[in-house]
């Protein structure tokens, strides 16, 4: 909403400055986002000094002038003009402005070889006088202290340009603006001049609200104007919409715009001669068409309330008009309309045409039902003045009539809401200067709602009123209370927070993507999930939310690689989408490594990544989470984007269906689709929903303390098994033998090849025995070997090797 | 006698230009092995008077000693000697680099929800959480902002489906309803997480954090709002003064509504908040509005507080200085090494918000 001091002096007697009355709009809610003139072709041109004028190196009749145009630097300019001197103040006009004699627009050139940055002005480019032999010589008096301050004063008056917010309809007036201000206490405002308009004769276009059920009009007020002449606006009234930003059009049309902006009632004049017979409001009917004002054919559908006459529709009531029926130069009699429409016709009709008007803007968000004379008195009045002719009498119909809001309010209300007080007095005051009308029953104020004030519904919104025009510098800071109603974090939120710094902590980036992806990367990863297109996407290769956490990750992995990183690790933890309802989420960590381990090290062998560096990762992260290292088993069921011999899932249970994590090598073909390229590239991923929660507290575990002082052996074994015998299920074998005594089995060789057979490999442990009652002597330690051996052997068909 | 003494006279002198182990390893045999010169003067004891066996006795113990001191002596210096060119020859350079590091970071908008969460949780709010992907009702018709309402086109929303009922949440606020529903009153919650728009420019991004708030009991009013704000701004900031502003604004689910600057300026082109005469806004908040408490079946005459909405990636890029929200979400290798926090970092009220 723009409009200049001037306007709001209409409406506000005020002794406040502008700086004043810009602080108060912003208190009150009427946010100020800015306070400046409009700007002018003419601003670039500013005061300079010419501080050495040389001979051009090229051109004995051009000079070379280094000028100093109050910047750090000077600028060098190339000048035909014989007066150009060292010391002279004149007018310098910057790359980009446009010189008003011949409306070229500068840049940088060269002239004889020369680089010319902008030039300096003769009083003929400048179209001040006839004199273009030289350049202009500002007095050093006036301007001395000038040098890089605008040539140009700008005339026009600073404009106020409020962000309205949607519940205030009636600020998108100036009246109701000053309205607001004199509440404040900024001023008071001022009575309306009761009009002395005389009307002659009836309106007699007839006009019907036809009473349908989809009805978007109520109200239909209308008089008509004969024997105007319409013309161009006078200067007050141009100006006027220069600053709102408009560009004039006709006073007609300049009229109905001013009396919207200036009193928040929107207006529409009709040529009366192009008004085939009689007005019908009415809903339309799909397909019913009309070219509007926008020079828009608008094709309608169902419902939509239409102003129209016999020969159709003529416009969309409260929207837009249409040209059949528009005001031109040799328009002669005037239909003016002023009504009433539901914001909500009005919303779901623009919406669906895709149109936005200020018309528009204005009566969805609720116009004053009661302003329909008003509007029409204030408009014709200025019609007549500017553009002579005849009013007739003013003719209102209506289907419905308004109803008063009146609350009944208890001013204890107010401080239990704010936590401070304000005298009845005051608050009364307030209210009425804001338009209520207020009564007192004891304690209770009965309060007539003005019906400018749709937003204003109940108790609670007069509660703000009184507190946003009093000033929220009055509300007392209270020192926070700190009672608890619950732990900060559930055990989910823990772990989301121990699992990001456990993975970060091995050396992962932590990034943050998008929830949406290309749907053609995310193809690749979606496994049996439904795709989630997104309906409005923001680009073509955001359209879908992701199905997994890798999409984005693989994809910005690629254009870190492209940037010429080798070695990469990133991780995220967010969302991955299982469907398309609230909740069809799961949490997941995903990481990505890429490249070599230990590259370029002096002392270490450089190795491309492998699965164990990301099994690693995960089982750590596992541990430091608190998942208990007995409960986890792994698996070489995977999704389908991993290597399907180079992965591995973690389960918590065998007979869990959900792993809660995956690692391993990604799908070669994944690395050629994406054309990604690396030397090696592992993922792995977390899945923080699946986890079960411990049920032992960490103060429960750390209290079942228990160790042993016997001895304990070691013993190593190897064995010649079947290739494909998993090392996991040989470890669990040996220490199913017997849990108590042996605390730990490690493999800590695997070999095949030479001197195993075909098919074969050798699988070396190490198994750590140890008893928590007595010292084992060699023969207690023989009987668990020899069990050890029989249980591989026969239970796994692996054989020792001797 | 005399014989000994030249004996002993002679090895001191022997062993004190002997610099080889094995020679006074040999040494030692030749005085104290079982023939060894020593060792057989000690045989003749046996043989003379006890008077002069006394003398003569106490005399080789003292040689012997002097001897066996000396030699231990000797062979000690020669082992030192020995270790230290040992030790020396073994000398690397320890200025060659160290093993591979691999250094990890926490990109800065955790760390800013991990420092929020710290904040808030220090005056008794817990954190909840909701989903991504949220119904109509939910982030809109339950906020007290019905279908028709102008205020829904502040909000560019991301839709999933044609009937526009299930969409991707807008802001943090659905959060406070499924908070209410699910449990009873009272309420002190702060719910960060993602939120979207449909708006992509520099300084919009179509995803971005919020961390909503929510105070409700029985007696929570303005002044309570203020004092939380107030708070959460200082610590956050780590300053001492905050210049703080709250003006009047509208959100269909508050009322009272009041959007927050706080005061900052310019200085050697770095922004210093806290002081100076520039107002920012930073977020937006109010009363629950009566008609949210209904919808989420909360007496309204029995329960009030206070509720708000602030844009995390701004908080982020005002402590830390960074100037693009866009980058963000980016994943340049560069900027999140350069922006990223150690995650050993974590925000605490007795360690510190931040290094």
């Amino acid at each position: 909403m723009k409009f200049t001091v001037d306007w709001l002096k209409n409406h506000l007697d005020t002794k406040f400055n502008n700086n004043q009355i810009i602080d108060k709009l912003t208190n009150i809610g009427l946010e100020v986002e800015s306070f400046e003139s409009s700007t002018s072709e003419l601003d670039t041109f500013i005061v300079a000094k010419i501080i050495n004028a040389k001979t051009h190196p090229n051109a004995d009749r051009l000079k070379l002038c280094d000028v100093d145009i109050g910047s750090d630097k000077t600028i060098e300019v190339v000048c035909g003009a014989p007066n150009a001197k060292n010391g002279l103040l004149t007018v310098y006009a910057p790359p980009g402005s446009i010189i008003p004699k011949n409306q070229m627009k500068l840049s940088v050139s060269k002239i004889r070889g020369v680089t010319s940055h902008g030039m300096l002005c003769s009083e003929s480019e400048l179209l001040l006088s006839n004199e273009s032999e030289g350049i202009i010589e500002l007095k050093n008096k006036k301007y001395a202290n000038n040098i890089g301050e605008k040539y140009f004063k700008n005339t026009s008056e600073k404009v106020i340009d409020l962000s309205i917010t949607p519940n205030r309809p009636d600020c998108l007036g100036v009246r109701g603006i000053a309205r607001d201000l004199s509440a404040a206490g900024a001023g008071k405002l001022k009575i309306n001049k009761k009009s002395n308009l005389k009307y002659r004769g009836n309106q007699n276009i007839n006009v019907t609200i036809k009473k349908e059920k989809a009805q978007g009009c109520t109200i239909f007020g209308s008089c008509l104007i004969k024997g105007v002449t319409n013309k161009e606006s006078p200067k007050w009234l141009k100006d006027k919409i220069l600053s709102l930003g408009q560009k004039p059009i006709s006073a007609i049309v300049d009229i109905t715009n001013y009396i919207m902006f200036d009193l928040n009632r929107p207006l529409h004049a009709y040529d009366a001669d192009k008004i085939d017979n009689e007005i019908i409001v009415r809903s339309s009917s799909k397909g019913e068409s009309f070219e509007a004002l926008d020079n828009k054919k608008y094709i309608l559908e169902n419902d939509m309330c239409v102003i129209s006459d016999r020969s159709g529709v003529l416009g969309l009531g409260g929207i837009i008009g249409g040209t059949r029926s528009g005001t031109e130069y040799s328009t002669k009699n005037i239909l003016l309309e002023s009504a009433y429409f539901l914001p909500r016709s009005i919303r779901k009709t623009s919406k669906q045409l895709n149109i936005d008007t200020d018309a528009k803007f204005r009566f969805e968000r609720g116009i004053d039902p009661l302003s329909i004379e008003e509007g029409l008195i204030k408009a014709s009045e200025l019609i007549k003045q500017i553009c002579g002719g005849e009013i007739s009498n003013l003719d209102v119909k209506k289907i419905e009539n308004y109803k008063k809001t009146i609350i009944n309010f208890d001013p204890f209300l107010f401080e239990k809401t704010t936590g401070f007080n304000v005298e009845n007095k005051e608050l009364i005051k307030i209210l009425e200067k804001l338009g209520f009308n207020v009564s007192k029953n004891k304690k209770i104020l009965k309060l007539v709602v003005p019906s400018w004030r749709p937003d204003i519904t109940q108790p609670i919104d007069i509660v703000e009123e009184i507190v946003r025009i009093k000033g929220y510098e009055h509300i007392n800071i209270s020192e926070p209370i700190k009672t608890r109603l619950k732990p900060t974090l559930n055990y989910y939120q823990k772990l989301f927070h121990f699992l990001q710094r456990s993975v970060a902590s091995k050396g992962y980036l932590e990034t943050v993507t998008w929830s949406f992806t290309d749907s053609k990367i995310n193809q690749l990863f979606k496994e049996n999930d439904e795709e989630i297109p997104i309906v409005n996407p923001i680009s073509s290769d955001l359209n879908v939310l992701r199905n997994s956490i890798f999409p984005n990750l693989i994809f910005y992995l690629k254009k870190n690689l492209d940037r010429g990183f080798k070695d990469i690790s990133l991780f995220e933890i967010g969302p991955s989408f299982k469907g398309k309802n609230p909740g069809d989420q799961l949490t997941v960590i995903g990481g990505v490594r890429a490249g070599k381990v230990s590259r370029l090290s002096w002392n270490d062998k450089e190795r491309i990544v492998d699965t164990f560096d990301v099994k690693k990762v995960v089982i750590q992260s596992l541990y430091e989470a608190g998942i208990n290292k007995d409960d986890i088993i792994i698996d070489d069921r995977t999704p389908s984007y991993y290597h399907p011999g180079k992965s591995g899932g973690v389960y918590q249970n065998k007979k869990e269906k959900n792993a809660i994590a995956y690692f391993g090598e990604i799908h070669p073909n994944i690395i050629k689709k994406l054309d990604i390229k690396t030397e090696g590239l592992v993922i792995f991923e977390i899945c923080l929903d699946y986890i079960r929660e411990s049920k032992q507290k960490i103060k429960d575990s750390k209290s079942e303390y228990k160790f042993s002082d016997y001895q304990k052996s070691e013993r190593d074994f190897a064995f010649i098994i079947n290739k494909n015998f998993k090392s996991q299920e040989l470890v669990n074998i040996i220490k199913s033998v017997d849990n108590k005594l042996i605390k730990s089995v490690r493999v800590f060789d695997v070999f095949e090849g030479e001197n195993i057979p075909e098919g074969k490999k050798s699988i070396a442990v190490n198994v750590t025995i140890q008893s928590e009652e007595k010292t084992l002597n060699e023969n207690d330690l023989d009987n668990i070997n020899k069990q050890i051996i029989s249980s591989v052997e026969s239970k796994s068909g692996a054989k020792i090797r001797s | 006698m005399s014989d000994i003494k030249k004996i002993k006279d002679d090895y001191i002198d022997k062993l004190s230009t002997e610099n080889n182990i094995e020679k006074v390893n040999y040494i030692k045999s030749e005085l104290f092995g079982k023939n060894g010169i020593i060792s057989n003067e000690f045989k003749k004891l046996g043989s003379i008077s006890v008077e002069e066996r006394k003398k003569l006795a106490s005399d080789l113990n003292n040689i012997k000693d002097e001897l066996q001191n000396k030699i231990s002596i000797k062979i000690q210096e020669i082992e030192t000697k020995e270790i230290n060119l040992k030790l020396e020859k073994e000398k690397i350079d320890v200025t060659l680099p160290e093993r591979n590091i691999e250094i990890g970071k926490i990109h800065p908008v955790s760390q800013v929800i991990d420092e929020i969460s710290s904040i808030f949780s220090e005056i008794g709010f817990s954190v909840e959480e909701g989903p991504d992907v949220e119904n109509e009702y939910n982030n809109f018709t339950a906020l007290n902002t019905p279908d028709n309402h102008p205020a829904r086109d502040m909000h560019d929303t991301f839709y999933l489906d044609n009937n526009k009922e299930l969409l991707l949440r807008t802001h943090t606020s659905p959060v406070q309803v499924r908070t209410m529903l699910k449990g009873k009153p009272p309420f002190k919650i702060i719910a960060p997480g993602r939120t979207y728009r449909s708006d992509s420019d520099q300084t919009h991004a179509p995803m971005f954090h919020q961390v909503e708030g929510l105070h409700i009991d029985k007696n929570i009013n303005m002044g309570h709002l203020k004092g939380c704000l107030n708070y959460f701004i200082k610590e956050f900031f780590e300053v001492d003064k905050i210049k703080m502003r709250f003006r009047p604004s509208h959100f269909p689910f508050t009322e009272p509504s009041a959007e927050v600057d706080i005061g900052y300026e310019i200085n050697n082109g770095k922004i210093v908040i806290g002081e100076g005469n520039k107002w920012l806004e930073i977020l937006g908040c109010g009363m629950v509005h009566p008609n949210v408490l209904k919808n989420v079946n909360v007496n309204p005459s029995k329960y009030q507080g206070y509720a708000f909405g602030i844009g995390i990636d701004r908080l982020g890029m005002l402590k830390y200085g960074i100037n693009d929200l866009r980058a963000f979400f980016e994943t340049d290798y560069r900027w999140l090494s350069h922006f990223g926090f150690d995650p050993l970092d974590v925000p605490s009220n007795y360690r510190g918000l931040s290094r």
